[in-house]
C-alpha cells in the first residue's frame, strides 16, 4: 500500500504553488514535510487528500488512480493548526462522529473511541465539550477523532504550532507511541527541523514549492544534498560563507584559513562552506579544529547552552556549545570551528564535499 | 526609563472572589529595575499576562499598587504610563506605508521630521525592513507584519518601557532566531527596562537577564537564565526549563543520604532535611548525569538524535530517567549504570527544594 505522487502540479492563477514533484510513500511508515511558511506544505497534503486536484500529473493510492477522487470518497483524516472540533457535542461524539457517518455499528463505535481516548489520555473528558478543555486537551480530540477513524492516510498539519512549548514537548513524546503498529501513512508538516528530528522517519525538506530532498530523517540532516536544503534543515541557521580551497587549507575571505580535514579530498577551487552553530565552540571540539576570531554582536546564555552571534567577514555567524561559555558584547571571541563536520557546496548549490 | 515596583497586587476577573482559584493572579510583591530585560514565563494560564496588562495599565488590579520611579501608578492609563506594546498579532495600519507605520508613534508625538527620519530609517536597518520602507504594509507576509509591529514598538526613545506579549508566536524558526538576537542586542545598546511574555522557555531563556518563572497566578523563582537551569527552586522550574526537563524521582533520606530505588546518591542538599513527612522527590537534570561503569542500574529504551545531542530514556522499574549525550559520545545498549552529578542533584519536598 503507497501512495504516489507522479508528477504532480498545483497552479493558483499564474503562480506555481508545486512545481513538479514525484514522491513515494510507504505503508506504515511516518513522513515529515519540513520547511518554512509558504514552502508548499499545505498545498501538497491538500493534493494528498483530495482536497484540492494537481493541474497537472497523477495521484496513486493502493495501485489505483485516485488523481480525480474528491476527500469524501478516499479514507482520508486531516488534524490542522487550530483545533477543529464540534463545539456542541461532547468529546465521545467528536471522536465518534466519523465512524457514525460511516454507519459503523454501535458496539465498535464504542470500542474504537474508548481505545482511542484512552491512547490521548482522555477517558475522563468523555463527556465534556470541547470549549470546557484546554488547548492541549482539545488538539488530543482532534487527534483522537483521526486515529479513531483508522485513515489509511492521516496528515496532520503543523498540530502542535498552537501549543505551549511543554504541551508540545509532551505530545511529541507520544506521537511514536500513537502511530506505532498502525498501517496508514501518516503525513506531518512542521517549520521547525528539531521537531523533524525527534520524530525520525522520513523527511521530505520543501522550499518555494518543491521538494528539494527526501529519505531518512537523519539521513537527510546529516548528508543535505544541497545548500537549500542544509538552511531547511538547520535550527539555528547554518552558518555559510563563499571559500576557496587550495591543499589542505580553506580560505575564508581575505584574512581568515582553516584546515581543511576531511574537505581536503576534494578539488581546488571555489565553494561555499555550511558548517553547523554547534560545530563551532570556544573549546575546541575534534582533531585539528581551525581557529577563527570574530567580534561578539549578542551572547545568550540558557544555562544549558551558550549562543554566541559574531561578526566574520562582514556576516553573522553563531557559535552554540553546551554550559556556560560567557563573552563581552564587543569583544573579539576565539572560537573552534570543526571542518571535518562541515560541508562544500559547489557553484550550482550541490553537495560536494562533508556530511557528518 | 523607569524601575516598576509592584506592591502586594492581587487581580481577579470575578466580581467578588472567594476561593484561590478565583485570583488570576495571587498576593505578589515584585521590583523590575531600571533598564533590566525581564520575562514573564509559564504555561498557558498561569497568569502571565495579567500581569503584563497590570504593569501597562490595561487592567486595573483588584489589589495593590504599582510604582514606575517611585510615582503610584495604579490609576494612570497606558499612555499617562508612557509605554509601547508590541503583540502576539502584528497591529500596525494596512493603508499606510512601512516607513509611515514606523513613524507614526513618532508623528503623535510632534517629533521633528528630521528625528522621525533618522529614528525609522534606524529601526528599519535594524530588523531588516531598509528595502521595503515605501510599500504598502497590506502586501507583507505575516513575519514582514510582525517585524513592523516590533519596529513601531521601538522606535520612541522616550518610553518607560518596553512590553512583549509573546511577539514571536507567529514567527518561523529561522527569523525568529534573527529577530531574538536583534531585541537582546537593542537592549544591550538602549538599556531601556524591557518586559517579555512568552511560554517558550528558549526565548525567556536568550532574551532576558532575569526571568520570573510563573505557575497558577503566582511567581515560583525569579532568577538568571543559569540559575533557574542550575538551581531550580521547585520541581516546575525544573520541569519547565530545560528541554527535557528535569528528571523527577521519587526517593526518600535516610541518616542524610538520598535513596532512589534502593540505592544511595550523593546530593547536594540531602543532609539539610529535617523531615516533615512530605512528600520527597530527586531532581536532576539529564545534562547531568553520565554513563559509567558503576551507579544506578537501568535499562537503555530509546535514543532519539536531535542532531547536535541525542536523548536517551533509561528504565528503571516504573521510573523513567532521560540522559543527555553530547555528539561523538558512546551511548551503551542494553543494561548500563548512571551517574549522577552530586552538585546538581537535589532533593525537593512537596515541590520545594530543600535547604
Amino acid at each position: 500500500m503507497t501512495l504516489e505522487l507522479r508528477r504532480v502540479t498545483k497552479r493558483v492563477g499564474a503562480e506555481m504553488h508545486i512545481h513538479e514533484t514525484n514522491l513515494v510513500l510507504e505503508e506504515g511508515s511516518f513522513n515529515i514535510l519540513l520547511g518554512p511558511t509558504l514552502a508548499g506544505k499545505t498545498s501538497l497534503m491538500q493534493l494528498m487528500a483530495g482536497l484540492e486536484h494537481p493541474a497537472s500529473g497523477e495521484i496513486w493510492f493502493r495501485g489505483k488512480n485516485v488523481t480525480g477522487v474528491a476527500v469524501q470518497k478516499r479514507n482520508v483524516a486531516m488534524v490542522y493548526q487550530q483545533f477543529i472540533n464540534y463545539p456542541n457535542m461532547s468529546v465521545y461524539e467528536n471522536i465518534a462522529s466519523p465512524l457514525r457517518v460511516a454507519g459503523m455499528e454501535r458496539g465498535e463505535i464504542d470500542r474504537r473511541v474508548r481505545k482511542t481516548a484512552a491512547l490521548l489520555r482522555l477517558e475522563g473528558m468523555l463527556e465534556r465539550r470541547p470549549g470546557e478543555l484546554s488547548g492541549g486537551q482539545q488538539q488530543r480530540t482532534a487527534i483522537a477523532r483521526a486515529l479513531a477513524k483508522e485513515a489509511d492516510l492521516i496528515l496532520l498539519d503543523e498540530p502542535l504550532a498552537n501549543l505551549d512549548y511543554k504541551l508540545r514537548e509532551e505530545l511529541r513524546d507520544e506521537f511514536p507511541r500513537l502511530f506505532a503498529g498502525r498501517k496508514c501513512i501518516v503525513v506531518y508538516a512542521t517549520t521547525e527541523p528539531t521537531e523533524a528530528l525527534l520524530f525520525g522517519g522520513n523527511t521530505a525538506t520543501m522550499h518555494e514549492g518543491r521538494i528539494t530532498q527526501f529519505g531518512p530523517t537523519s539521513e537527510i540532516y546529516r548528508r543535505p544534498a544541497d545548500l537549500t536544503t542544509a538552511r531547511v534543515f538547520s535550527d539555528p541557521p547554518i552558518n555559510t560563507a563563499p571559500v576557496v580551497k587550495r591543499g589542505d587549507t580553506v580560505f575564508i575571505g581575505d584574512g581568515i584559513a582553516l584546515p581543511a580535514g576531511r574537505l581536503a579530498a576534494v578539488s581546488d577551487g571555489a565553494y561555499t562552506i555550511g558548517i553547523r552553530p554547534h560545530h563551532i565552540t570556544p573549546v575546541p571540539k575534534g582533531n585539528g579544529a581551525g581557529v577563527i576570531e570574530g567580534r561578539v554582536l549578542v551572547a545568550e546564555l540558557s544555562g544549558s547552552e551558550s549562543v554566541i552571534h559574531f561578526e566574520l567577514g562582514g556576516d553573522t555567524w553563531v557559535s552554540q556549545s553546551h554550559g556556560i561559555h560567557p563573552f563581552e558584547v564587543g569583544s573579539v571571541a576565539r572560537l573552534y570551528v570543526d571542518v571535518d563536520r562541515g560541508f562544500f557546496f559547489d557553484s550550482g548549490g550541490r553537495l560536494a564535499a562533508g556530511g557528518e | 526609563m523607569a524601575a516598576i515596583s509592584i506592591d502586594n497586587l492581587r487581580h481577579s476577573y470575578v466580581v467578588s472572589p472567594r476561593q484561590d482559584a478565583d485570583w488570576a493572579v495571587k498576593r505578589m510583591s515584585l521590583t523590575l529595575e531600571d533598564g533590566g530585560a525581564y520575562a514573564l514565563l509559564g504555561p498557558s494560564g498561569c497568569g502571565k499576562t495579567t500581569l503584563l496588562n497590570l504593569i501597562s495599565g490595561l487592567l486595573r488590579p483588584t489589589e495593590g499598587r504599582i510604582f514606575f520611579d517611585g510615582r503610584d501608578v495604579t490609576d494612570a492609563s497606558p499612555e499617562e504610563r508612557n509605554i509601547a506594546q508590541v503583540f502576539q498579532f502584528p497591529v500596525i495600519y494596512d493603508a499606510m506605508t512601512v516607513y509611515d507605520n514606523l513613524a507614526f508613534p513618532l508623528r503623535n508625538r510632534q517629533i521633528a521630521a528630521a528625528d522621525v527620519d533618522r529614528r525609522v530609517r534606524e529601526i528599519a536597518s535594524m530588523l531588516e525592513l531598509d528595502d521595503m520602507l515605501g510599500r504598502r504594509a497590506s502586501g507583507l507576509t505575516a513575519d514582514g507584519k510582525q517585524k513592523i509591529s516590533l519596529g513601531r514598538g521601538l522606535v520612541r526613545s522616550d518610553v518607560n518601557v518596553i512590553m512583549f506579549d509573546e511577539p514571536l508566536t507567529v514567527i518561523d524558526p529561522h527569523l525568529k532566531w534573527v529577530l531574538r538576537s536583534k531585541l537582546k542586542e537593542l537592549h544591550f545598546r538602549i538599556r531601556r527596562t524591557m518586559v517579555y511574555v512568552t511560554h517558550d522557555q528558549t526565548e525567556a531563556l536568550t532574551f532576558a537577564d532575569r526571568v520570573v518563572v510563573m505557575k497558577d497566578g503566582e511567581i515560583v523563582q525569579i532568577g538568571t537564565p543559569v540559575e533557574l537551569f542550575e538551581r531550580p527552586r521547585h520541581t516546575f522550574v525544573g520541569h519547565f526549563i530545560g528541554s527535557p526537563g528535569m528528571n523527577v524521582l521519587p526517593c526518600e533520606v535516610r541518616g542524610g543520604k538520598a535513596i532512589f530505588a534502593g540505592e544511595v546518591v550523593e546530593t547536594a542538599n540531602a543532609s539539610a532535611w529535617r523531615g516533615n513527612g512530605k512528600m520527597l522527590e530527586l531532581g536532576v537534570r539529564p545534562e547531568f548525569i553520565t554513563f559509567g561503569a558503576s551507579g544506578i542500574g537501568v535499562d537503555v529504551v530509546k535514543v532519539v538524535d536531535v542532531g547536535r545531542y541525542r536523548v536517551v530514556e533509561t528504565a528503571r522499574k516504573d521510573a523513567r530517567i532521560k540522559v543527555l549525550v553530547p555528539e561523538g559520545l558512546p551511548i551503551p545498549e542494553g543494561r548500563a549504570f548512571l551517574q549522577f552529578d552530586p552538585a546538581h542533584s537535589r532533593i525537593y519536598e512537596d515541590g520545594w527544594m530543600v535547604s
